[in-house]
């Protein structure tokens, strides 16, 4: 087995690095983490961290990624007479083309249980009629088997509900296992935080008298284990979600799309925050010609419209690609650049937001007192920039990019359906739509496909929302509405 | 007033050369005509010659900015640099890359992008308005959080899922409305009615939290309690007060899009098969069309930076604190 570095893991894992550093760093200042407090004590902002929590786990399971080595009776060994064989073959080890992640170790090897073509949820027959030979020289015409799903079954039509039944009573039982599991650890943590016993914390938790909203984390979480672990238990044996034109599990692309959506969302971020914050507090600091000169830039990207500037942008990109195939040595490697350049290009065309508000708040800034006593003291604009600007204005950047992120993960849709979206190879929740649509229109109706990418989409882009409206209200100096007003980004 | 006017009419001057030269970097430097030709002709085995033949029939061939085989004023004239950008400022689009007539495209194509896109605009911001009022109205009461729980929701599902949805309800199922096309006149409406819900559907659970937001910090406000304390209804307070002093930060970001509007919505023309701007773009970009894309998105920056004057001027006439120096 060879480890695979894309170079999204390794901007993934820079920023997940970035991300605990600074929480790290949070966690020493009583202000932030008192806005953090009163972030996590709203009951609908940790319910929706539950389920981010499982698109994060999914995205980072997703982003290990290796290659298998060939077993070695593929691989032909040149003039194996001369050395002896067993050094042969560890001195050369093929690896096999297709990248594959832990993810798809955890939910089951995809290639094993992709089917001919469509199959409904739970199905055990191909969607459509096939002729089939039935041996004596006969053709017919009938549902055939399939491969994966419900293949343990001798007689699906009689055994399958029983069977679908059984495995989701297991599924139920180990879940609620975890949600105890989990209880008894939060309860265990508050317990010994406010030194009281377990039993009263446990209490506490149940009441929702925690200072943290654990009581909604904990149902939230509740009812995603009870939802998702049956699923993944079915899963082994059926095809939950069905399978799409080609024979993909839909159950297992619906998880693989997780880190697509993750990564639009939060790797622009690694573009915007340098620029927007370098030269949003430098002109708003500094002023004279690099005021006008960072306004000029921002006035000419953003009045250009988003949809149509990204989509030049990756037209050309595109162009790059294809015509240096070298650069890239595996489908996925390709694929992968493709991503992350769409991230780099969505991130150099939308800092200009977060620049326009670093920008006033730094004018702001400047005026105030302690700025004022910084510069007579003698402190050079580097460091006043630096250590009194910056952690000041720092929740604008918080807010934007939370409030940011639902909004990427919708605008990947759209572009996938544009067709500047991310590599046809990719899974996204966008070109699951993009596939889907024309499904619907089929007779009989392809459903599985376009609710699959719904409810995951939804799940996530709420979540995401509920979650970002908690931050800013915590935040926000202003209060409520203020920032809302200023950080909304037009409709593209 | 006039003077202030020119002046931004001026200052549009260099933004609009921003980017054009932006542009201009994007589609001639980064990426050469060469690639641009490979890339329509197909990677691989390609002659040289289809190349200079496929540059040559869309005037790709010239040098970028300085023609030295030139005489005089063509020297400048002459290039790329003055065909396919500085005649842009003019106005004129010149050839697509499949040969027609980009001016003539956008004249005929203008009318049905408007046709969709005003009803939208026009319908969406009224009802989020009224439904906005209503919330404020309400406020804190249990069908203000219902509703605000709502466009949340709303505002979490991708405006894809509207469209496929409501071609598949009201097209599929029920049979209402045609599932796209389009004729121009009166029989138009048939075909737009569907688009123009779902546009309406799409936006407004974002625009109602906004405005409600607006509309709750107007209603903290001393003018608003002096009214109260007059002894003003709170209806009055409400359409009297509250509606024409909310509208100023309401104006700053709707007047803004209205010369976009000509553009077109970009997903749900191609959706509906409406022959607008805004699936003559998506066609360009899917066909890669790079003429097409340049000049649609010189016109975007174009109608955007008209926009902004706009706003300055609306700013002028609902709030009279204002003073444009």
């Amino acid at each position: 087995m060879m480890p695979v570095l894309l170079i999204s893991d390794v901007l993934l894992f820079v920023l997940i690095a970035l991300t605990v550093t600074g929480l790290v760093f949070a966690a020493r200042r009583e202000p932030i983490r008192r806005a953090w407090r009163n972030v996590l004590s709203d009951p609908i902002a940790m319910a929706a961290l539950a389920v981010l929590m499982v698109f994060v786990t999914g995205a980072i399971l997703d982003s290990l990624h290796f290659r298998r080595a060939l077993p070695p009776a593929a691989v032909v060994a040149p003039a194996a007479t001369t050395a002896p064989a067993s050094t042969m073959t560890s001195a050369k080890t093929y690896y096999s083309v297709e990248v594959e992640s832990l993810l798809d170790v955890a939910l089951g090897d995809p290639r094993a249980r992709r089917e001919k073509s469509y199959s409904a949820p739970f199905a055990h027959t191909l969607f459509e009629r096939q002729s089939v030979d039935l041996g004596d020289g006969r053709r017919a015409r009938q549902y055939p088997r399939l491969k994966y799903g419900a293949a343990q079954l001798k007689d699906p039509e009689h055994d399958k509900a029983s069977d679908i039944a059984s495995r989701a009573a297991w599924g139920v039982t180990a879940a609620l296992g975890c949600v105890c599991v989990m209880g008894l650890l939060i309860g265990g943590g508050i317990a010994r935080r406010h030194r009281i016993p377990l039993r009263v914390a446990l209490h506490r938790l149940c009441e929702g008298e925690t200072v943290l909203a654990w009581r909604a984390f904990l149902a939230s979480s509740t009812i995603l284990l009870v939802v998702l672990v049956p699923l993944l238990f079915l899963s082994m044996h059926y095809h939950v979600f069905g399978t799409d034109r080609v024979g993909n599990d839909l159950f297992h692309y619906a998880f693989k799309a997780m880190r697509t959506a993750l990564l639009i969302g939060t790797l622009t971020s690694l573009v915007t925050l340098p620029l927007g914050i370098g030269f949003g507090i430098a002109a708003g600091y500094i002023g004279g010609w690099v005021d006008d000169a960072v306004q000029y830039i921002y006035t000419v990207i953003s009045s250009i419209p988003y949809v149509l500037l990204i989509a030049a942008s990756v037209l050309l990109m595109q162009v790059v690609i294809q015509s240096h195939d070298a650069w890239f040595d595996t489908a996925a490697a390709r694929a992968d650049a493709r991503l992350v350049s769409l991230c780099l290009i969505i991130g150099a065309i939308s800092w200009t937001s977060l620049c326009r508000l670093m920008r006033a708040e730094a004018l702001k800034l400047r005026e105030l007192d302690y700025v004022q006593a910084a510069r007579a003291f003698g402190v050079t604009p580097l460091s006043i920039m630096r250590r009194h600007i910056l952690p000041n204005a720092f929740h604008i950047v918080l807010i934007t990019l939370v409030l940011d992120f639902s909004g990427l993960v919708l605008a990947e849709a759209v572009l996938s359906y544009v067709g500047v979206g991310v590599d046809a190879a990719t899974i996204s929740y966008g070109s699951m739509i993009n596939s889907a649509r024309a499904e619907l229109a089929r007779d009989p109706m392809v459903w599985w496909q376009i609710a699959t990418a719904f409810v995951f989409m939804v799940s996530l882009v709420l979540a995401a929302n509920l979650f970002a409206d908690a931050v800013r209200e915590a935040f926000d100096p202003r209060g409520q509405g203020a920032t809302r007003r200023r950080l909304r980004r037009r409709p593209a | 007033m006039i003077a202030y006017l020119l002046r931004r009419l001026l200052w549009a001057i260099p933004i609009l050369l921003g980017v054009n030269l932006l542009l201009f970097a994007l589609f001639f430097i980064v990426n050469t005509p060469e690639d641009m030709a490979r890339a329509h002709l197909g990677v691989k085995r390609v002659s040289a010659e289809s190349i200079a033949r496929w540059k040559s029939e869309r005037g790709y061939d010239k040098p970028l900015f300085i023609n030295t085989a030139a005489q005089g004023s063509k020297r400048l004239t002459d290039t790329i640099f003055f065909d396919k950008s500085v005649r842009m400022f003019a106005l004129d689009f010149g050839q697509s890359d499949e040969g027609r007539n980009i001016n003539h495209e956008l004249g005929t194509r203008m009318w049905p992008s408007l046709a969709l896109a005003v009803p939208s605009f026009l319908l969406g911001l009224a009802i989020a308005i009224s439904v906005a009022l209503l919330l404020a109205l309400a406020r804190y009461t249990a069908f203000d959080a219902l509703t605000t729980v709502a466009c949340v929701v709303m505002m979490s599902i991708s405006g894809l899922f509207y469209i496929i949805a409501g071609q598949f309800i009201f097209s599929k199922l029920l049979a209402w409305v045609p599932i796209s096309g389009y004729q121009p006149g009166l029989d138009a409406v048939r075909f737009l009615i569907l688009p123009v819900v779902i546009g309406v559907m799409a936006g407004i659970g974002s625009s109602v939290r906004w405005y409600r937001a607006i509309f709750l910090e107007e209603m903290g406000k001393d003018y608003v309690r002096t009214a109260r304390a007059k002894g003003l209804s709170e209806l009055r307070v409400l359409f009297g007060h509250v509606l024409k002093n909310g509208m100023i930060p309401i104006l700053t970001g709707v007047v803004v899009v209205i010369p976009t509007l000509f553009l077109g919505s970009l997903i749900s023309e191609s959706f509906f098969g409406i022959p607008g701007l805004g699936s003559f773009t998506i066609d360009a970009i899917q066909s890669q069309d790079f003429a097409i894309v340049r000049a649609m998105v010189f016109i975007g920056a174009l109608l955007y930076i008209v926009g902004l004057i706009l706003t300055d001027i609306s700013y002028t006439l609902v709030d009279p604190r204002v003073r444009l120096q």
